[in-house]
């Protein structure tokens, strides 16, 4: 029995060895971007909500605009993920506390943990994404999220056959509300006799609900679905993709990204939501002394908001000349888009 | 005094080596992949003991894992598997929040127990049902509860969304003040770290658990139902009852956590579109805590300091938090299969007391 035991702790401990020889190899190539910072002195810090980083949405869309700005100004960027709404505050504070010169907090739910933050620690400067703080050192920064899905939903409106629409919104929030609202304002302004269905599945993280919401919706003749599902939307993407092989012509519409890059073949077109530039516009505030703290709505003006570049692929000409036309009239205020 | 002294020489030995192990493990895996396991783990002490706040929110961490694994415990001393932690954990939420929120009009002395008796007799009704099942059915109690959790994660969501929800936000309305169970002479002292009368409650609960557990007749009748119900039910006693009992109180427990968590520490409840996943990792701290009420104390503690710490690592040292989870994993997976260790520390024993047998 002694023998085996010596034997199996020479074995351990040559494995560690060996494990350890691999780990440290692998440690030259294998680095990880939220700790290699600049030595800039300014350094900037990013709370994700309980979505990640990797999320396909806005919490990557911020970290990749942090990542410019420390590729383009050499400014130093870390990100903390919340697991959990507990961690909003803890993760928040580990920025404040540690002298961070900018503290964002990605998405609506850390509006609170942002606001009691900001109340305690009034000489950090923080900034939200998708939700008002109204406190004197907090910049919010929102999205007319309305506006550009009024221009998808021109697309929309004159892309379709059947004359049948379907929304896939996540939870029934706020924000989810105004891309329904502007989508079917949008379909309404080119065509009338459209019906746009919405569908709420009440989950921003559940592929599957997102199929069978999508798989109702086709069945029931649409041929266009827009999706602002997070990465419910994933399953609206999978289940046009799978009718696409069976050679039923369906599309999707994608949110927040160009999702044509992920799934070129049945992205309609895209209603980008420029998280990064935003996140970008704040930071380099703060790097020239400029900041203040404030709300700001990103509109289809200030580029915040808008349809994919690469939307002339699948898009005629003469329907993106239709959609520049709305873009002209809501920039002027000709046409108001409604929130709700 | 010798059951004392039992506990902290003879059971407390595997779980420690287990922790050990699991410590090496989670080393060798981060080695793997390439970052440094003594710069994390002294980041995570860091995280944990480095300054008041952090320490203050540990302790904020731990308190409610202690509640649930108390919940899993009581649950399996009786030869019960409550799984539905969860949902217990939201139904106390739930009705803590309902409390806080709608009753107006009374002292802090008065709505603060409220609202705390409120969520865990909620908690402990919800865990009722399984337990009733269990007994009039036989029903398996690990189905029942599994089921409840998602019923509750969507009630909870419901009965937030229907009477509590102000126009355009993802969480209920705030608690009354009265409500609160916040220590702000605390939350000051700890550098606003959200310190609350829970953290008590958690401890007195152990200590609840211990009595009645091992000093009360009832207690006894539940660990015999536990332990064999075909000789608890010759010996003369109600079985069923016994049963719907134990997940009574198991869900007390369960909902009492859930009931801190709202007044102590958000103040309001969101609407949740996954489990908070507190309830579940009540499975794990009573494993930890070989489901004896003071091993639960220090294996919520371990729980939540590795939980906690895991920002720590992730900002000290690069590690990503997911393998922070493998290290608690390997833990358990060591203080599960105490073969392993027992067969590791046999010479050592051997050794030792040779004329003893192990």
């Amino acid at each position: 029995m002694k023998k085996t035991f010596k034997l199996s702790m020479v074995m351990l401990l040559a494995l560690t060895v060996v494990l350890a020889g691999c780990g440290n190899k692998k440690s030259e190539s294998n680095s990880n971007a939220g700790t290699e910072g600049g030595k800039s002195e300014v350094k900037i810090g990013m709370v994700t909500d309980v979505g990640g980083v990797n999320d396909k949405s806005f919490n990557q869309s911020a970290w990749e605009g942090l990542q410019q700005m420390k590729a383009e100004k050499g400014v130093a960027v870390e990100y903390l993920q919340s697991t959990k709404a507990d961690d909003y505050n803890t993760n928040l504070n580990k920025f404040v506390k540690g002298k961070y010169a900018l503290t964002w907090g990605i998405g609506m739910s850390l509006a609170d943990a942002v606001g009691s933050v900001a109340k305690q620690n009034k000489d950090a400067k923080l900034a939200i994404i998708d939700a008002e703080v109204d406190q004197p050192n907090v910049k919010s920064v929102t999205f007319a999220e309305h506006e550009g899905s009024f221009l998808v939903g021109v697309v929309a409106g004159k892309m379709t056959k059947t004359n049948k629409i379907g929304f896939v919104g996540g939870v029934k929030l706020p924000v989810i509300e105004r891309f329904a609202a502007g989508f079917a304002a949008g379909v309404k302004a080119v065509n009338p006799n459209a019906v746009v269905t919405n569908n709420f599945t009440g989950a921003f993280d559940k592929p599957d609900l997102g199929k069978t919401a999508a798989a109702t919706l086709y069945n029931d003749g649409a041929d266009i679905i827009f999706q602002a599902a997070g990465g419910t939307g994933t399953g609206v993407f999978n289940e046009a993709l799978g009718r696409a092989k069976s050679g039923q012509k369906v599309w999707v519409i994608g949110v927040d990204k160009d999702q044509s890059i992920e799934f070129p073949d049945v992205t309609l077109t895209s209603m980008v939501k420029r998280v990064d530039e935003a996140v970008k516009r704040v930071s380099q505030e703060v790097i020239d002394g400029t900041f203040k703290g404030g709300h700001e709505t990103l509109t289809l003006k200030d580029n915040g908001v808008g349809i994919a570049d690469t939307s002339s692929k699948t898009v005629p000409a003469d329907v993106l000349k239709i959609v520049d036309e709305y873009k002209e009239k809501i920039i002027s205020g000709e046409i108001k888009v409604p929130e709700k | 005094m010798s059951k004392l002294y039992k506990i902290f020489t003879g059971s407390i030995v595997i779980p420690l080596v287990a922790i050990v192990f699991g410590l090496i493990v989670g080393a060798i895996i981060m080695l793997v992949g390439g970052y440094d396991p003594l710069l994390a783990y002294q980041s995570l002490f860091e995280q944990v003991f480095g300054n008041l706040y952090d320490f203050g929110e540990t302790l904020r961490e731990i308190t409610p894992l202690i509640l649930t694994g108390l919940a899993v415990a009581f649950a399996f001393r009786a030869g019960l598997f409550n799984i539905g932690g969860e949902g217990q954990f939201i139904v106390g939420m739930t009705a803590a929040t309902f409390v806080g929120v709608k009753v107006t009009g009374l002292p802090s002395i008065i709505h603060a127990p409220l609202a705390l008796i409120a969520g865990a007799l909620c908690g402990g009704l919800w865990a009722a049902i399984a337990g009733y099942l269990k007994a009039k059915r036989g029903v398996n109690e690990v189905i029942t509860t599994i089921m409840l959790n998602w019923t509750a994660l969507y009630l909870g969501n419901y009965i937030v969304n229907a009477f509590m929800l102000p126009e355009g936000m993802d969480h209920s309305e705030e608690i009354q003040s009265t409500a609160s169970i916040s220590i702000p002479s605390l939350v000051n002292f700890f550098n606003d770290a959200r310190m609350h009368w829970g953290m008590l409650l958690a401890v007195l609960a152990s200590v609840f658990f211990y009595y009645f557990m091992w000093k009360s007749k009832q207690g006894y009748e539940l660990r015999a139902v536990g332990h064999n119900p075909n000789a608890a039910d010759y010996a003369g006693m109600n079985v069923g009852r016994n049963v719907v009992k134990a997940m009574f109180i198991s869900g007390i427990f369960a909902g009492l956590a859930g009931a801190v968590q709202v007044l102590g520490v958000f103040h309001y409840q969101s609407i949740m579109s996954g489990s908070p996943g507190i309830g579940f990792d009540g499975i794990a701290v009573a494993l930890i805590g070989m489901n004896h009420p003071f091993g639960i104390l220090l294996g919520g503690s371990l729980f939540g300091i590795l939980t906690y710490g895991s920002a720590g690592m992730s900002f000290g040292a690069g590690v990503p938090p997911e393998l922070i989870r493998i290290v608690i994993g390997s833990i358990i997976f060591f203080i599960a299969a105490q073969g392993i260790v027992r067969w590791v520390l046999k010479p050592l024993y051997s050794k030792r007391k040779k004329e003893k047998v192990l």
